[in-house]
C-alpha cells in the first residue's frame, strides 16, 4: 500500500512499522532522496508529509539524548547521526521500533525495563561524603579513572539493549548498558554502595551470562565496549566471591 | 542462567580442560605412529595410577563444564528454569561423571 507519493525526482521506499505489539503491520511510504540526510530526517519528512499520525521519538537531534534509537533494515541505529545514504540499500528501508522491547505504538518502544534494569544494576552513584568533606581527588591518570573513562560516555539510547541477544533470551538479563554503567562506578572511588552492586551484578540476570560475543559492541554508536565493562564485573565479583563478600 | 558460582567452575573446569586436552591428543598421535592396537594401548595404561588421575581429572572437568554449558543453552533456548533447570544440570554432572569414570576404571584398571 503507498500511502504517499514523494515530491518528483529521486526518492526512498520505506516500510515504516505501524501498530503496536498486539497488532500492527509495516506500511510502505515514498519519501524525496536528499543529499545528507539522516534517518530521522527521512521520519519526520514522512510524519509531516504523509503520515501526521505516526510516533517516533527525539528530542535533541546531535546524538546527545539517546531517544532517537530504532530499527534500520534490521539493525539498531541511532536515527539522528545516521546518514540514509551509509545505510539504505538500493534506496529501501525498513523501520521499525527498538529490538528486545514493548511497542508503545509505531515507532516508540517502551523504555521502562531497559532503565528499571539499570536501577537494578545499581547503576547510580552513592555518596562516601558530605558537603562538609573536602572534594575528592581523582588522579586522571589512575587505572580506575581510566577504566571509568572507557565507559562514561553513554547516551542510554539502547541500541545495544536491542543488538543483544541475550536479552532476546533471557528477560532477566540486565543488558550491556547497566552493566556498563555499573562497571563506570565499580570504578568510582568515591563511591560507597560497592558491596550492593556486585551483588546486584551477580544475580540470575547478572554479568555471569554474558556470552562475550560482542553484539552491543558492534552497534553502540558511541563506540563504547560493554563486553569490556561486563568483563570487568566478572573479574571483580569473582574477587568479591573469594574473599567472602559477595 | 548463571551465577558467579557457577561462573568460577565454568572457567576453572575450562583452565584444567584445556592443556589436558592438548597432552591426550599429543599422546594419541605419538603412540599411534606405530600402529598399537587396543591390547597395546590397555597394556600401558592398565595399573597405572598417572593416567588414572589424568584421565580422572579430565572427566570430573568436563561432567562440570558440560553441566553448566548445557544448563545455559536448556535455559534460554528451551526456556527451562527453576527446579527443572537445576535437576537437568545435576543430572548431566552426574551422566558424564558416570559414563566418564566408568571409561576410566576400563581403561586403568
Ligand atoms: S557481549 Fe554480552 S552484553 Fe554484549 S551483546 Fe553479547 S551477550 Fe549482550
Ligand atoms: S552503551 Fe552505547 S549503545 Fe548502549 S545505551 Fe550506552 S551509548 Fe547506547
Ligand atoms: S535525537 Fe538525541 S540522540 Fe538522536
Amino acid at each position: 500500500m503507498t500511502d504517499s507519493t514523494a515530491e518528483n525526482g529521486p526518492h526512498l521506499e520505506v516500510r515504516v512499522w505501524r501498530g503496536d505489539d498486539s497488532a500492527g503491520k509495516y506500511v510502505h511510504y515514498q519519501a524525496p532522496l536528499r543529499e545528507y540526510q539522516t534517518i530521522l530526517d527521512v521520519v519526520t519528512w514522512i510524519q509531516r508529509n504523509a503520515a501526521p499520525t505516526l510516533s517516533y521519538r527525539f528530542a535533541c537531534r546531535v546524538g546527545m539524548c539517546g531517544s532517537c534509537a530504532m530499527m534500520v533494515n534490521g539493525k539498531p541505529r541511532w536515527t539522528c547521526r545516521t546518514q540514509v545514504n551509509k545505510v539504505a540499500k538500493g534506496n529501501r528501508l525498513t523501520l521499525a521500533p527498538l529490538r528486545n522491547l514493548p511497542v508503545i505504538k509505531d515507532l516508540v518502544s517502551d523504555m521502562s525495563e531497559f532503565f528499571d534494569k539499570w536501577q537494578e544494576a545499581q547503576g547510580r552513584f552513592q555518596p562516601s561524603a558530605t558537603r562538609e568533606d573536602a572534594v575528592a581527588s581523582v588522579a586522571p591518570q589512575s587505572a580506575q579513572r581510566r577504566a571509568a573513562d572507557a565507559g562514561i560516555e553513554c547516551i542510554n539510547c539502547a541500541v545495544c539493549y536491542a543488538a543483544c541477544d541475550l536479552v532476546t533470551a533471557n528477560s532477566k538479563y540486565l543488558g550491556p548498558a547497566a552493566l556498563n554503567r555499573a562497571w563506570t562506578l565499580v570504578n568510582d572511588v568515591r563511591d560507597s554502595g560497592q558491596s550492593a552492586r556486585l551483588r546486584a551484578v551477580s544475580g540470575s540476570g547478572g554479568c555471569h551470562n554474558c556470552h562475550a560475543q560482542q553484539g552491543c559492541v558492534t552497534y553502540c554508536p558511541n563506540e563504547l565496549n560493554p563486553t569490556a565493562s561486563i568483563a570487568g564485573l566478572k573479574r571483580a565479583t569473582l574477587k568479591a566471591a573469594m574473599r567472602g563478600e559477595l | 542462567m548463571l551465577t558467579v558460582r557457577m561462573h568460577f567452575f565454568q572457567r576453572l573446569s575450562a583452565l584444567v580442560m584445556a592443556p589436558l586436552v592438548l597432552v591426550h591428543l599429543a599422546t594419541m598421535i605419538y603412540a599411534i605412529q606405530s600402529g598399537l592396537d587396543a591390547s597395546e594401548i590397555l597394556a600401558r595404561t592398565q595399573g597405572s595410577l598417572f593416567w588414572g588421575m589424568f584421565y580422572g581429572l579430565f572427566v570430573i572437568a568436563v561432567a562440570v563444564h558440560a553441566a553448566i554449558g548445557l544448563r545455559v543453552v536448556v535455559y534460554e533456548w528451551l526456556k527451562v528454569a527453576c527446579a527443572g533447570l537445576e535437576v537437568f544440570t545435576i543430572s548431566v554432572g552426574i551422566l558424564v561423571l558416570g559414563y566418564g569414570g566408568r571409561a576410566v576404571v576400563a581403561v586403568v584398571f
